[in-house]
């Protein structure tokens, strides 16, 4: 007995939830079983099995024997099925929605097999709802107005002061207070790991993007410059207090289209040590924590020290993600702080420059190499920008011309023979 | 709210399907999750711009006579039935192959519904023959703009004097399935499903 409580001692608040969250999916495997119907199974392992071979592989592959025709008619069959393939399973338009769990989390918005619930089940369903919609959510709001109230507050107080190591020092403590209060009122549960490489004054701070939650978690932990459009209402609000008491950047509509004037302002701030590292967002735009997405090569030309951080959130409890073509700002804050809680883990990674030779972008696609691997998430060169735009024809293009290559490459052999 | 796809499919349709198509049951609720996702206008159909939203089908040389050949002809939507019946055709073929295709007879995956599926993203006016003037199109499609006029021409015309076997200066749909009698059409166009 005694053995029994220290173990249920040990279990910790998060693995009293997993076990529920297990509980409930067998229910419901149970409730479908007995209907003799079929649980619907999320795509997460895939719906088809791809072969990465690539085109002149398979056109070589193709090509019958003896006498080498230039073109044949069975080389369609590669373009045909890799597009067949693409329309089952593509790897880009899943990273924009939220992504589908085995094991059903006891919210509404994340369950697929509803006809499948049993009393027992909507009785624990029910009960959560009244926990999370009548004690948790009014006790988040609360905490967050106070949060940022604070903020807005307290950072004109020390605006008010000469600039000089005392202002700095008060800065930093209001915002890590107000950050902090924040971080409770979402129920955020964060592993910072390895924090000796957390980013210093003079350094740019790179981080992937799954939420506008992303800055709360790492500005809770350390001391950033935040970059960013400027914005009306309330969030003008809150810009224009923080910049009192330490200097953000915020850019006006009209200046973020000019690259020189993005980047000078940049490298101005890196130059000067005493103001804090930036903290920077190189997709451009949130995707849904499974994958990295490809990095704007901007942050990677200016040519200081860049650190690089990993979020990974466990979307168990509460799925991060902000599918901003289908929810709007407010709703997705209510979503947040209607959930369980928010877990995530933090990883800073040592600091990384520019090696002799490299260009921007190579630069960027090591570094977004680097966090994929510590975060475990996938390492994609497609552009975050196609949640919203087209692709752009320079791919087809070289599609086009990588075939013309194995059309014209065995015409070549033949008038050499 | 989630999205209530597998909701949306009612047991009797996924059970013709089945019938139809030869895929599983699960398989047909994962699809119809995929067929759900990409329908962003959320009214049971695809259009063409919902096929052209897929980066890595956009930038394939053939991008737009494959989702044509979702379409029939003159239709402008497809619905699940119809995108499941298409996929059916890349199906692998299996031994014992129960289900049979009510119109052919043959199950959709067969060889000769494979090949068929082929010559069709070649024949662009549905006439049953790949003229001259067609395979040149598809071939300007798939090469760009790095083959000049004239060495196309030569590819083509080469092409169809191998093909052609009743002089008619097209390639029917016969003389398609006899150039590719050595390919191994039901492994190139098959894709792997997973249960």
């Amino acid at each position: 007995m005694p053995g029994y409580c220290a173990v249920l001692l040990q279990l910790n608040l998060l693995d009293y939830f997993s076990f529920c969250f297990q509980w409930a999916t067998l229910r419901m495997e149970r409730g479908a079983k007995e209907k003799n119907q079929h649980l619907y199974k999320p795509y997460s392992n895939g719906i088809i099995a791809k072969e990465p071979v690539s085109l002149e592989q398979e056109i070589q592959e193709m090509r019958r024997g003896g006498a080498e025709p230039e073109f044949d008619m069975s080389d369609i069959f590669y373009f045909c099925r890799r597009g067949v393939e693409s329309i089952v399973d593509d790897e880009v338009t899943k990273r924009f929605t939220a992504e589908e769990l085995e094991s059903w989390n006891l919210l509404t918005r994340s369950n697929y097999n509803f006809h499948h619930i049993s009393t027992r089940l909507t009785a624990l369903w029910g009960v959560g709802v009244l926990i999370r919609y009548g004690i948790l959510l009014p006790l988040r709001v609360t905490l967050a107005f106070t949060g940022v109230g604070l903020l807005v507050v307290l950072t004109s107080v020390v605006g008010l002061f000469p600039n000089g190591r005392i202002k700095n020092y008060l800065s930093d403590k209001v915002h890590l207070m107000c950050y902090r209060i924040c971080v409770r009122a979402l129920t955020a549960i964060i592993t910072y790991h390895d924090s000796e490489n957390k980013p210093k004054n003079g350094g740019i701070c790179v981080a992937n993007h799954t939420s506008p939650i992303d800055v709360i978690i790492l500005a809770s932990d350390g001391c950033y410059a935040m970059v960013g459009q400027v914005h009306g209402g309330l969030m003008g609000v809150i810009q224009r207090a923080m910049v009192k008491a330490c200097p953000h950047i915020w850019f006006e509509r009209s200046e973020v289209k000019d690259r020189h004037l993005v980047a000078k302002r940049l490298s101005d701030h890196v130059a000067d040590e005493s103001k804090l590292p930036i903290l920077i967002f190189p997709e451009g735009t949130c995707i849904n924590n499974t994958s990295v997405m490809m990095f704007k090569k901007g942050s990677f030309e200016i040519g200081c020290k860049v650190y690089p951080v990993a979020i990974k959130y466990d979307p168990r409890f509460g799925d991060a993600f902000w599918n901003s073509s289908k929810f709007g700002m407010v709703n997705y804050l209510l979503h947040m702080m209607s959930s369980w809680a928010i877990v995530c883990s933090v990883w800073y990674l040592p600091p990384m420059s520019r090696m002799e030779g490299e260009d921007a972008v190579q630069f960027a696609n090591r570094v977004k190499a680097a966090i994929a691997r510590k975060g475990g998430l996938a390492d994609l060169l497609w552009d975050g920008g196609l949640k919203r735009g087209k692709v752009k024809e320079v791919f087809k293009e070289e599609q086009q011309k990588l075939y013309s290559k194995v059309l014209v490459g065995s015409s070549e052999d033949r008038s050499r023979s | 709210m989630g999205s209530r796809a597998s909701s949306l499919l009612r047991e009797e349709d996924i059970d013709e399907i089945k019938k139809e198509t030869g895929f599983s049951h699960s398989q047909i609720t994962r699809l119809y999750s995929r067929f759900h996702s990409l329908d962003k206008g959320e009214n049971g159909a695809l259009s063409r711009e919902d096929f052209q939203r897929i980066p890595e089908l956009a930038i394939n040389p053939l991008g737009d006579r494959i989702i044509n050949a979702f379409f029939p002809e003159g239709e402008d939507q497809v619905n699940f039935r119809g995108f499941m019946r298409t996929l059916a055709h890349f199906r692998p073929v299996e031994d014992n192959e129960k289900n049979k295709d009510m119109i052919s007879g043959e199950p959709l995956n067969s060889r000769t519904n494979k090949l068929h599926f082929a010559f069709q993203l070649y024949d662009l006016d549905r006439d049953d023959k790949i003229s001259r003037d067609e395979l040149l199109q598809v071939l300007r499609m798939m090469v760009g703009v790095n083959i000049s006029d004239e060495q196309l021409g030569s590819i083509a015309d080469r092409t169809i004097q191998e093909a052609d076997t009743n002089g008619d200066m097209c390639i029917s749909f016969s003389e398609f399935t006899k150039v590719l009698e050595k390919v191994d059409v039901e492994q190139k166009m098959s894709i792997r499903f997973l249960h």
